[in-house]
């Protein structure tokens, strides 16, 4: 055949050409090992999510955010790299009094900022009264002033004297907080997450107003850390560089050189910065990926539990859900084995129950028990037998793919199952989330995930007036045994008060668990001192890079 | 001339006025605001949080107070980025999404007009249906297809340039390919049309009766005449090339300003839609400004008139 057209000749060429690359470029990734040591130099490349709002710890909320605080700022206490419970990070020790209600910290002789000046006690109380000060409008204030005596007045206005607070520094170097409380998991919350974190206010003073969150003290030769790195470089929408931080107190064991954090706000565009080596970890992969990646470059696929849950939330003051029967019924009338198999496909574990399977010993006895058989009989006792009489519902979601595909798909198993026709109403993200605060809604799917590792996280949020239950639902018990769960003598005591609200909760069903999360992310193997953890947090020290 | 320009400057005053007005309060009734977050913060945070930014004022005294501030040029601050104002993002992002433009309409006119004289001249030929190929598959194939087939191709599979970036020089190659090749298309088939009126008129045969070379009629006499579509369609599309591309910036990460017209809305964060949204209107306005005066140039039948 003679080629005549220039145009097909160049068709041709073209198409042979992506063809025989099509197997080189997919056989790259794994014939290569993955990416390691950038010219022997530790440096890690990794996905983050989305663009920072900050980088001060008291102003931010996010998850992408939290990963970059971990490198830039320690708190008194750190995370284990394998489990998450707290281990010594700016305090070298601490006690906490056998009331449970004092803790007295010990911060290292030799912590230092990354300017070199001291850390001590005096920096904590006042980063404490700042995160409390009214006017700066810390969002996760909360997570101070729920615990420690004084604060909320403070934080109220109601209480002007900052002394008056539960915070004392007995010295340079000892701290002592103060609780309203006993609060047994106070110390996971202080290990875990930035609020508790020490800021540099001495620095953040020289910049502008300690109380304006827009104070620029974080940008780059600004910005004073004291976690294992110190912030390098800060390219808006690009990257953020961060360095080893040398007068970190254990700087000696810090691995990597620098960690370059890239904020990949769509997931498909991070994907192929993972394939052609702009990546060592990516922050989320594509479902539409992972059966590609378990077929073909299985080393290079982590799905890894990460402690959430995911569940439809009922608006218990709207009929037919007011009946607790009818919202069992729907509960157990959902085929999750099938759902984690054939829909979500990334390894999530099913939910039967509100809390996670095994959170720090804790493991709900509590089940939803009884399958199709008692759903019906439930739904029949409630006056719908075979879903006779039953009015049509709307189920809440956020627009998005993978949402819509769950809905479908429990839409179709209470239809078979129950006879019972549900419609599907899908929302943008923040007029969803005002739906849901306003409670303008009948189901609504619903996730939560956790901040720190204790059962606590899961059971809090449906006490009567958590501003996150967004059920209407209020069970006088279940308020009662929150209460004593704060004042429960150790773990084990307040363990069995969880398995108690547990059974509760499972009873009556005022949310409907689904399936508990699986973190899904490509990394490459070369990376190592990196644990599967369930808040998917990984202290920076303990990573390092294989050639 | 001067009259028709200052004129129009009042004109486009006043309807910046009315955008700004309906963006300012259309953005307030949109469900879900800043601090609407899937863990609520508790009320006495969103009244501090309201109160630092001044959310708990009258909506008009509010109105009032982002016009005053907008007279000194001061656009606000940003509610998700608390460190960073307004001014400051689009600042950092508008120049990097105007090179990204400005290589992409230097792209798209060589190529767009090239390809559209020649199809015009070859009419019928393979040419003509090489090019008039390449404008329908450039306009019917959007920039999220072709983005990630040119990534999957020279960056993947070939290994020459990155999947994605804003680094280096090579970074701009694909990026400003792409989007190049989107504009390319329509003025492809713009200029097509346009010279193909133009050649068949009279002035063109005289010019060729008096022994022009064809180059010096394509080039002299038709290209001036067969622009003029093209001309118009420039006005909207150099300020939207300009502005960046919300699908391009995405895809190859870069730092535009394009992705904020759509996660600032996604964000409520309204310092910052309303920031952009008087941004592209005065883009829109300057150009379709000069659309007009450009026109009145290449085509001595328009008149200016106030």
């Amino acid at each position: 055949m003679r080629i005549r057209s220039p145009l097909l000749l160049g068709i041709l060429i073209v198409s042979f050409g992506l063809g025989g690359c099509g197997k080189n470029g997919s056989a790259n990734l794994a014939a290569s090992g993955g990416k390691g040591t950038d010219n022997g130099r530790q440096i890690w490349h990794v996905g983050n999510g989305t663009e920072p709002q900050d980088l001060d710890p008291q102003a931010i909320t996010g998850v992408p955010e939290h990963k970059l605080m971990m490198a830039l700022f320690e708190g008194l206490a750190s995370e284990d790299p394998k489990d998450l419970h707290p281990v010594p990070g700016l305090a070298e020790k601490w006690e906490i009094s056998p009331d449970g209600r004092v803790y007295t910290f010990h911060l290292r002789p030799n912590g230092k900022w990354s300017d070199g000046s001291p850390i001590t006690a005096a920096d904590c109380v006042q980063s404490y009264r700042r995160i409390l000060t009214p006017n700066f409008a810390s969002e996760y204030a909360y997570l101070v002033y729920d615990y420690v005596v004084g604060a909320k007045e403070f934080y109220d206005g109601k209480l002007k004297d900052f002394s008056q607070v539960g915070f004392k520094a007995l010295d340079d170097h000892t701290l002592q907080v103060t609780l309203k409380n006993a609060s047994p998991y106070l110390m996971k919350i202080i290990g875990s997450h930035y609020a508790w974190t020490p800021v540099p206010v001495r620095v953040i003073a020289k910049y502008g107003p300690l109380d304006q969150k827009r104070t620029p003290w974080t940008k780059p030769g600004r910005l004073v850390a004291s976690g294992p790195f110190q912030l390098k470089e800060w390219l808006p929408n690009q990257k953020i560089v961060v360095t080893r931080n040398p007068n970190y107190w254990d700087a000696a064991n810090v691995k990597l050189d620098e960690i370059h954090f890239y904020p990949t706000e769509d997931i498909s565009t991070e994907e192929r910065m993972f394939r052609t080596g702009q990546l060592h970890k990516t922050n989320e992969l594509p479902n539409a990926k992972i059966d590609a990646y378990r077929r073909e470059f299985p080393e290079f696929l982590r799905m890894e539990p990460y402690l959430g849950v995911y569940f439809y939330r009922c608006n218990v003051s709207r009929p037919p859900l007011t009946d607790k029967r009818v919202r069992k019924a729907l509960a157990l009338a959902i085929d999750r084995e099938s759902l984690v198999k054939n829909v979500t496909r990334g390894g999530q574990r099913p939910a039967y129950a509100v809390s996670y399977p095994d959170t720090a010993g804790y493991v709900p006895r509590a089940k939803l028990t009884g399958g199709l058989a008692e759903a019906k009989r439930l739904l029949a006792e409630a006056g719908f037998p075979d879903g006779k009489g039953f009015p049509s519902i709307e189920l809440l979601y956020n627009t998005s793919e993978n949402h819509r595909a769950i809905a479908e798909a429990i839409q179709q198993m209470w239809k078979r199952n129950l006879g019972v026709d549900i419609t599907l109403l899908n929302q943008e993200w923040k007029v969803y989330l005002d739906s849901q605060h306003t409670k303008n809604f009948t189901l609504q799917r619903g996730g939560w995930i956790a901040d720190y590792v204790d059962p606590h996280v899961f059971l809090e949020i449906w006490v009567t007036d958590n501003g996150n239950n967004d059920t209407n639902w209020s069970n006088a018990g279940y308020d009662r045994l929150f209460l004593q769960t704060l004042a429960a003598k150790d773990d084990q005591e307040r363990y069995e008060i969880y398995q108690k609200m547990d059974a509760i909760l499972v009873d009556e069903c005022p949310i409907i668990p689904i399936y508990h999360y699986n973190r899904i992310y490509a990394m490459s193997p070369k990376v190592k001192g990196y644990y599967p953890t369930l808040l998917d947090n990984h202290p920076y020290k303990y990573i390092y890079l294989e050639k | 001339m001067f009259r028709f320009i200052t004129t129009r400057f009042f004109q486009s005053l006043l309807a910046l006025f009315v955008v700004i007005s309906a963006t300012f309060f259309m953005v307030r009734f949109v469900p879900g605001g800043p601090f609407t977050a899937e863990k609520a913060v508790t009320p006495e945070i969103l009244r501090n949080l309201e109160a630092h930014y001044g959310l708990d004022k009258p909506l008009w005294r509010q109105y009032l107070d982002y016009l005053g501030s907008l007279m000194r040029g001061d656009l606000g601050p940003s509610f998700k980025y608390p460190n960073r104002t307004v001014n400051e993002i689009i600042g950092d992002k508008l120049p990097v999404s105007a090179e990204l433009g400005l290589l992409s309409l230097g792209i798209a006119l060589v190529g767009g007009i090239t390809l559209g004289t020649l199809a015009a001249i070859k009419r019928n030929t393979w040419a003509d249906y090489l090019a008039s190929g390449f404008g329908m598959i450039g306009i019917s194939v959007p920039t999220f297809v072709v983005g990630p087939l040119f990534v999957l191709a020279f960056a993947i599979h070939l290994g020459w340039f990155n999947a994605s970036g804003w680094y280096t020089s090579a970074d701009r190659v694909l990026p400003a390919l792409v989007l190049g090749i989107a504009y390319a298309a329509p003025i492809s088939r713009l200029t097509r049309g346009g010279m193909l009126e133009v050649l068949h008129q009279d002035f063109i045969r005289t010019a060729r009766a008096k022994g022009a070379s064809e180059a010096r009629v394509v080039l002299r006499h038709a290209l001036r005449g067969g622009l003029l579509p093209v001309v118009s369609y420039l006005g909207p599309a150099v300020a939207g090339i300009l502005t960046g591309s919300f699908v391009i910036e995405t895809i190859f990460q870069i730092p535009g300003i394009g992705r904020e017209f759509v996660t600032s809305a996604f964000n409520r964060d309204y310092t910052l839609v309303l920031g952009t949204v008087i941004l592209y209107a005065v883009l829109i306005m300057a150009l379709n400004l000069v659309v007009d005066i450009v026109q009145a140039w290449l085509n001595p039948k328009v008149q200016l008139e106030a």
